[in-house]
């Protein structure tokens, strides 16, 4: 083991004793599941929350897809009852809801609330969150923003239902540009989500700092704690720019002021200075904690500890604070002084240097080692390659030079799925496997796993490959439908989808068929590579773990 | 002509793709296309197909919206008759379904898609395929079977080091052109021509200051009107903006409403239309011919339904087209019309009419073109074009 991760193997476990005291004592089951206090219980109810939400937001980028198979329209007109401007405007609701549903109810509730509730407690030694209670409306709040969301798509926002603004919302398409009530339940949505988020980022760095066990020194934290912290420093500076921002525009919209209204003394571009001062860490809040889940499953399944941890560390900080100072990048074509475009183009770059670090360390980490290629190892080293290949696309998109063209393209939109979809979706699904034994007492198929794996491997690529090329073409995004030479590629994406629908398949089997069949998991069945606290308890672990707390040395 | 041709088979090909859901007609059948080529001259590299007989609403029939500017088609109706409408490349100057950039008609354009080709491109390349390749090095040397007990190692400064200086070595090579490049963007040679383009809920409108303050508006055509002349659907327009070939081309980009964004990817321009923003960009081309962009800014319901055409013709083509618009040329070429310039013709139609009168022998002789001088020609240009020299400013805002 290294001197600097945790060794679980020099001090007792605890699952023996834990077993007959009250620790396994468990409400009843409106008292467990509606007014929880324990962080693997609200872990469970976010994992769930973001499988629903990304069922829905999965199934939304379904009918996108069908629509975009081929030039022209003709799914919509059907859905919004042969009006073709209600169509288009539902297109406009479609790609909202979707963007929306995935950063904020899917992959943040799965990766913080989910993983990380359920697993930084454990892997710092401690018997649960810092606030528990904050923990249950942190969760209880992001319910009624979902549901808020959802409303927004059946009440009047400008041509048809819904709020049709895009996930960014810029300002004035957002504002006059877009009548009803829809926009304002949207906004609100956010509202909940993003306080929601603040509050789990207050708990997850009181915790971190505070609850760590006896020795359990910063420099010998789990990497996926790292990531979590490193993460919530991140909502919690930037979520509240975001809420200022959309205030703004509620206010605007309903109010009379003129924040964003250049015909009353403000400035739409300013909406979008705030929206991507929030809007930039967000994207590394979805993609860091994935790093630490990769880290762990990495070194797990090559039974090797990480390479360079320290180095793995501070390239998240690096990469953390970097984050903050890069955010105009999503804005090389609003009319930018050269001086800051030049400015931007430089720091924006400057971010693949921690992020080359991780990558080769994970690759170094492998090395040597004596891997298994079970299927989280499958998902993480599926990661790091598709996170390479969406990182250099990053590359390109920071020279502002460049930018000018694929700005706005489908270049883009595959460049951000290659990190996010094919990055910290993947991370998710490596999590998942990897944590499942541990969370449910059970083991997955390790069939139906890979063929997870494989066929949702294969189908991403087919359906994200193929719109580099057409956003290098200059089809734009946000469109549904485009110029005949667009047809091809669009129609190869949406086999792509396809597949990659049909890859859930297994997913879902699994879910159901290892917990209602699946062979009984010991407290670590991946075996000597799998080092933190997490392993240590028996799979579940006792309802409140660590009640006397682990020395770590 | 052979780029004719091929523009047709292209058609027809696209022919049996469904129709867009906003052409009401049915969906046009794959033998159509050859019934349009055989009515269509296809002998010359310009089609002359006057924007009078295609006067064609500018808005699907089926959307009430009141956007089409309604001063314009009778203008085109009653002047165009003077006026070619140049038939688009079917490689240059709109998407091919090829796997790279458009062909690049600017210098800035040639200098960027250089820089993405040449060293962009093969570098993010090479990187991937090293970790994709050391990636497979390691799952096959260090799998279970192959290497049953793991080493220990965990660190090794030498490497570390050489993995964070190495990208750090390589970004400063990439950021030296790419520098360049935005400095390059910023800095456009004197401008031989403003024009004001304003995006509005769903279409483009151009104001030519330098040439009596004429605008004219841009709508998507109808899927049927823009097959009937040989255009790509969705990118072709009824009123294209026309400029002339070789002149520096300066845009002075808004909005009436929400953001837009005038893009053409064959220029590798782009910039956001802002309210309450008058932002700049600027482009030049050699190369006569059509080149086709889009709204490339979210900015509701028609998004999709807002393209750019930009056609780029002979100084004699552009000066008919000004005047048959009920613009003037700045400086007056005596050789065509009437002076006139005092007034705005736009605000005046018969004047205009009167003035475009005259015209069509120039536009026609200049159908035939060939590439001409650039604008630094001073036989050509010397007082044809204006710069405003005020606002000569680097920036954008």
């Amino acid at each position: 083991m290294t001197d600097t991760t945790a060794n679980a193997t020099h001090f007792q476990t605890h699952e023996a004793h834990d077993a007959h005291h009250d620790a396994d004592h468990k409400p009843g089951f409106f008292a467990r599941w509606f007014m929880s206090t324990n962080h693997k219980d609200i872990g469970t109810l976010y994992l769930i929350f973001a499988i629903i939400a990304g069922i829905i937001g999965g199934t939304i980028s379904g009918i996108m897809r069908a629509e975009l198979m081929e030039p022209g329209l003709q799914v919509l007109p059907q859905w919004a009852g042969g009006n073709i401007d209600e169509a288009a405007h539902l297109w406009n609701v479609l790609i909202t809801a979707h963007g929306l549903i995935m950063v904020f109810f899917m992959v943040m509730p799965a990766m913080i609330g989910g993983f990380g509730n359920w697993f930084v407690p454990i892997m710092i030694g401690a018997p649960d969150m810092a606030f528990p209670r904050m923990n249950n409306i942190s969760f209880w709040l992001i319910v009624p923003a979902f549901l808020l969301l959802l409303g927004s798509a059946f009440v009047p926002g400008g041509l048809g239902n819904g709020a049709g603004i895009g996930w960014t919302a810029y300002a004035p398409l957002s504002t006059s540009g877009s009548s009803g009530p829809s926009v304002d339940l949207a906004i609100f949505a956010l509202h909940l989500a993003g306080a929601s988020s603040i509050l789990g980022a207050i708990n997850f760095i009181t915790t971190i700092f505070n609850m760590r066990a006896p020795g359990m020194t910063l420099h010998k934290m789990p990497l996926f704690v790292w990531s979590v912290l490193v993460t919530a420093f991140l909502l919690l500076l930037s979520l509240p720019v975001l809420a200022g921002a959309i205030t703004m525009l509620l206010t605007d919209r309903n109010f009379g002021t003129h924040f964003f209204d250049a015909s009353g003394g403000g400035d739409p571009i300013l909406y979008q200075h705030l929206f991507w001062f929030f809007g930039h860490p967000e994207v590394y809040i979805m993609i860091l904690p994935g790093f630490g889940m990769v880290s762990h499953i990495i070194a797990t399944f090559s039974r090797k500890p990480v390479f360079g941890y320290l180095g793995m560390a501070y390239a998240m900080v690096a990469i953390g604070v970097i984050g903050f100072v890069v955010w105009a990048h999503h804005m090389f074509t609003v009319g930018m002084d050269v001086n800051t475009k030049m400015y931007f183009t430089a720091a924006t770059m400057v971010i693949a240097v921690p992020t080359g670090i991780k990558i080769f360390s994970w690759i170094a980490t492998m090395w040597g080692g004596s891997i298994s290629f079970q299927t989280p190892m499958m998902w993480a080293i599926g990661f790091i390659f598709m996170f390479t290949v969406g990182g250099v696309t990053g590359v390109v998109l920071a020279n502002g030079g460049i930018d000018n063209n694929v700005h706005d393209t489908y270049y883009v939109v595959a460049h951000f799925h290659y990190v996010l979809s094919l990055g910290a979706v993947f991370a998710l699904f490596a999590a998942w496997y990897y944590w499942f034994p541990k969370m449910f007492g059970k083991m997955y198929s390790e069939v139906l796993g890979q063929a997870h794996f494989w066929i949702f491997f294969i189908g991403v690529n087919v359906m994200f490959f193929p719109m580099h090329f057409l956003g290098m073409q200059g089809m734009q995004r946000r469109v549904p439908d485009y110029t005949d030479a667009y047809a091809h590629w669009n129609h190869v994406a949406t086999i792509g989808y396809m597949i990659m629908a049909a890859g859930m398949i297994p997913f879902f089997i699994n879910i159901f068929y290892s917990l209602a069949a699946g062979r009984k998991a010991e407290g670590n069945p991946w075996g000597e590579g799998a080092t933190t606290l997490e392993w240590t308890l028996s799979s579940p672990p006792p309802f409140h773990q660590f009640e006397t707390l682990p020395k770590i040395d | 002509m052979k780029t004719s041709l091929k523009l047709f088979a292209v058609a027809a090909a696209f022919g049996m793709a469904p129709a867009s859901a906003f052409a009401q007609a049915a969906a046009p059948a794959p033998a159509a296309a050859p019934a349009a080529a055989a009515t269509t001259p296809a002998q010359q590299p310009t089609d002359a197909i006057s924007a009078n007989s295609q006067a064609a609403p500018a808005q699907p029939a089926e959307i009430s919206l009141a956007n089409t500017g309604s001063e314009e088609p009778s203008n085109a109706s009653v002047l165009s008759s003077s006026v070619t409408r140049t038939l688009p490349n079917a490689t240059v100057g709109q998407p091919t379904g090829a796997l790279g950039f458009q062909p690049q008609v600017t210098p800035i354009g040639e200098e960027a898609s250089s820089f993405h080709n040449n060293i962009l491109l093969p570098l993010i390349t090479a990187i991937s395929v090293f970790v994709l390749a050391l990636l497979i090095y390691v799952m096959v040397r260090f799998r279970r079977s192959a290497n049953p007990v793991p080493s220990r190692t965990t660190h090794n400064t030498v490497l570390e080091i050489a993995w964070t200086l190495v990208p750090v070595l390589i970004l400063v090579a990439i950021a030296v052109p790419s520098i360049r490049l935005l400095a390059h963007q910023y800095s456009p040679p004197k401008a031989d021509l403003t024009i004001k383009a304003t995006g509005n809920q769903w279409y483009w409108t151009y104001t030519y200051p330098d040439n009596g303050d004429f605008e004219i508006v841009s709508n998507v055509l109808k899927d049927e009107d823009a097959k009937k002349r040989g255009e790509p659907r969705l990118l072709a327009v009824d009123e294209r903006m026309v400029v002339p070939v070789g002149a520096t081309v300066k845009m002075i980009v808004t909005s009436a409403d929400v953001i837009h964004s005038w893009g053409v990817p064959a220029f590798w321009a782009k910039i956001d239309a802002v309210p309450g923003r008058l932002n700049e960009t600027w482009f030049k081309t050699d190369r006569p011919g059509v080149y086709y962009g889009q709204c490339f800014e979210l900015c509701g319901a028609r998004h999709a339904y807002m393209p750019i055409a930009v056609e780029v013709v002979s100084r004699a083509q552009f000066a008919a087209w000004v005047a048959s618009k009920g613009g003037t040329m700045p400086g007056a070429p005596q050789s065509t019309s009437g002076d006139e310039t005092a007034t705005s013709p736009v605000t005046n139609p018969a004047a205009a009419a009167a003035a475009a009168g005259p015209v069509p022998t120039a536009g026609g002789s200049a159908t035939e073109t060939s590439p001409e001088p650039t604008g630094l020609n001073p036989a050509t240009g010397t007082p044809a074009v204006s710069t405003q020299g005020a606002t000569e400013s680097r920036r954008g805002n």
